[in-house]
């Protein structure tokens, strides 16, 4: 697998002027392989949206070095070159949207970057194609529900053809319904498109669809690993004050209670499974 | 409440009207409303009133909206029309004292009652038939030329966008915030005119705040898909002059110049 994102000892602080130890970020060193679909998790205030910022040369760090395929974002005359690579989508779906029409909005991109007329028509239908929302092209956004418009967010994005998107909590503001939506969205393009997937999330229900979790506390990563191997740590993030899933948590209380269960059960199905191993065990 | 305003009043069609290129829409009501002003007899009045009518109903928007959109300006056209019925010269028809009604008055009146409705009901065809970002977008493109006299016509209209894109967002806000100071026991709805005013003090505060977080989220959102002032943008969207602007184009030009011949062949009135 190619190397998509580097970041080298990241240090950042908001206020540069501030000669105190006020970092949000402290030393992050983190790869991401292009392809990968890779959660940061933490909760908050533990740094991983100002991580997220970094990774479309939005936030330059204040020591250390972040290279986008190879390009050091200090780089100014390559910013957007940067940015066409790697896309950035936010929390709130309400102020990403910049035009009052569906596909117009998610031609903005395109626009910005001068293609011909033709190109963005062809882009701008494959992107609404590719997160469901073709039929909606001609409505207004308000019109539209929370998950809903974060897909057009995502499809404004898409439109770009970036190599990477980074999706900082993309659902926090959705409803059960919507945050489905949305996580499908993400899954499908990961999947069917190959975009190598950021997702900033506090949700551990959502990490667990990922081929990497990251663990962040106070600026500095703590833990990565597949799912499987970062939620069977569950003391460790009880520690950082972090949830596990609930089918994980239920299972570590049992065992707690003395009852012999594997390790790294992330959902209900497995949560069943392993119960149902019990039940045989014990008949 | 805050949710009955409506931005724009664009209503959904697909009559010939709604299929013109917004810019030709623009242009061609503008020619009209100077055209309605000159006028100078009823026969050449009336055409233009029918033509207006004609627009109206090939819009197939009912014509009660059209009526709705006068009732807005019905007191600037009632006062106008009586204003000039008081003033005006000519034969004397009834007196009282120093109030007389004229001949002329008269006329005068039927036809600054009749420019100022057709001029509402035709400037409606526009807003009814056009959205909001067709008639920015349209705007944008019709004013370019100003860019030569450094006029930011591209800024203005990306200002423009922004504003009807978050109007209906803002709004919604203001809903919410209004309904959580009152139910924290804030009273907006009575007392004088003063306090009414003061007690929106707690509303217009959160909700500035809110924007300007907004505001911040956007800049951050469109500096993300590349925004920038100084390259070349382009549009996906083109506008074409099509065979039916034509036609609106060739009907307009003979109406207008029947206004033309009209006025020369039958005496003036006004």
């Amino acid at each position: 697998m190619k190397e998509f994102i580097r970041i080298e000892n990241l240090f950042y602080k908001y206020d540069q002027s501030d000669d105190s130890d006020n970092y949000a970020l402290r030393g992050v060193d983190l790869t991401i392989y292009g392809g990968e679909f890779v959660a940061v998790v933490g909760h908050n205030g533990c740094g991983k949206s100002t991580l997220a910022k970094h990774m479309n040369s939005l936030y330059l760090p204040t020591t250390g070095d972040v290279y986008i395929d190879g390009i050091d974002t200090h780089d100014d005359e390559r910013l957007f070159e940067i940015r066409k690579k790697v896309g950035l989508v936010l929390q709130n779906p309400d102020n990403q949207i910049v035009v009052g029409v569906v596909e117009e909005d998610v031609a903005f991109g395109c626009e910005n970057l001068g293609m011909p007329p033709d190109v963005i028509r062809q882009r701008v239908d494959k992107a609404l194609q590719a997160v469901n929302m073709y039929e909606y092209r001609k409505h207004s956004p308000e019109k539209l529900s929370g998950g809903q418009k974060q897909r057009v967010a995502i499809a404004g994005i898409i439109a770009m053809e970036p190599e990477c998107i980074v999706l900082d909590e993309p659902t926090a503001m959705l409803d059960p319904q919507g945050r489905e939506e949305v996580m499908n969205t993400i899954k499908q393009l990961n999947k069917e498109l190959g975009i190598t997937i950021v997702l900033i999330t506090h949700f551990m229900e959502e990490a667990v669809c990922a081929d990497r979790v990251v663990m962040m506390d106070e600026g500095k990563i703590f833990m990565t690993g597949t799912p499987k191997e970062v939620f069977s740590q569950v003391e460790l993030l009880k520690q950082h004050r972090l949830d596990v899933p609930q089918a994980t948590e239920l299972i570590y209380k049992l065992k707690g209670c003395g009852y012999e269960l594997p390790d790294g059960v992330l959902d209900e199905e497995e949560c069943v499974q392993a119960l149902l191993g019990l039940f045989d065990q014990n008949l | 409440m805050v949710r009955e305003i409506t931005l724009g009043q664009y209503l959904p069609g697909n009559s010939f009207i709604h299929r013109l290129d917004a810019r030709s829409k623009i242009i061609l009501i503008f020619a009209y409303i100077i055209f309605i002003f000159m006028c100078r007899n009823f026969i050449s009045l009336l055409v233009m009133s029918l033509f207006s009518i004609l627009v109206i109903l090939i819009t197939k928007i009912g014509f009660v909206k059209y009526l709705k959109s006068l009732k807005a300006i019905l007191i600037v056209i009632i006062l106008t029309g009586i204003m000039n019925i008081f003033f005006g010269s000519g034969d004397i028809l009834w007196q009282w004292w120093i109030i007389k009604i004229t001949e002329g008055g008269l006329i005068n009146a039927a036809f600054v009652v009749i420019r100022i409705s057709m001029l509402m009901m035709i400037s409606s065809v526009l807003t009814y038939t056009t959205s909001p970002t067709d008639l920015t977008d349209a705007l944008e493109r019709l004013l370019k030329p100003l860019a030569y006299f450094h006029v930011r016509v591209h800024e203005i209209a990306m200002m423009m966008t922004i504003a009807l894109r978050f109007i209906p967002v803002l709004i919604d806000e203001t809903d919410k915030i209004m309904n959580a100071q009152k139910s924290r026991g804030a009273d907006l709805e009575n007392g004088n005119l003063i306090r009414r005013i003061k007690s929106l003090i707690p509303v217009l505060i959160p909700l500035f705040v809110s924007a300007f977080r907004r505001a911040g989220d956007l800049a951050t959102a469109m500096e993300c898909r590349c925004y920038n002032v100084v390259g070349k943008r382009t549009r996906m969207r083109v506008m074409h002059f099509s065979m039916t602007d034509l036609i609106a184009l060739i009907s307009c030009l003979v109406v207008f110049s029947s206004v033309i011949v009209l006025n020369i062949f039958f005496p003036s009135v006004i």
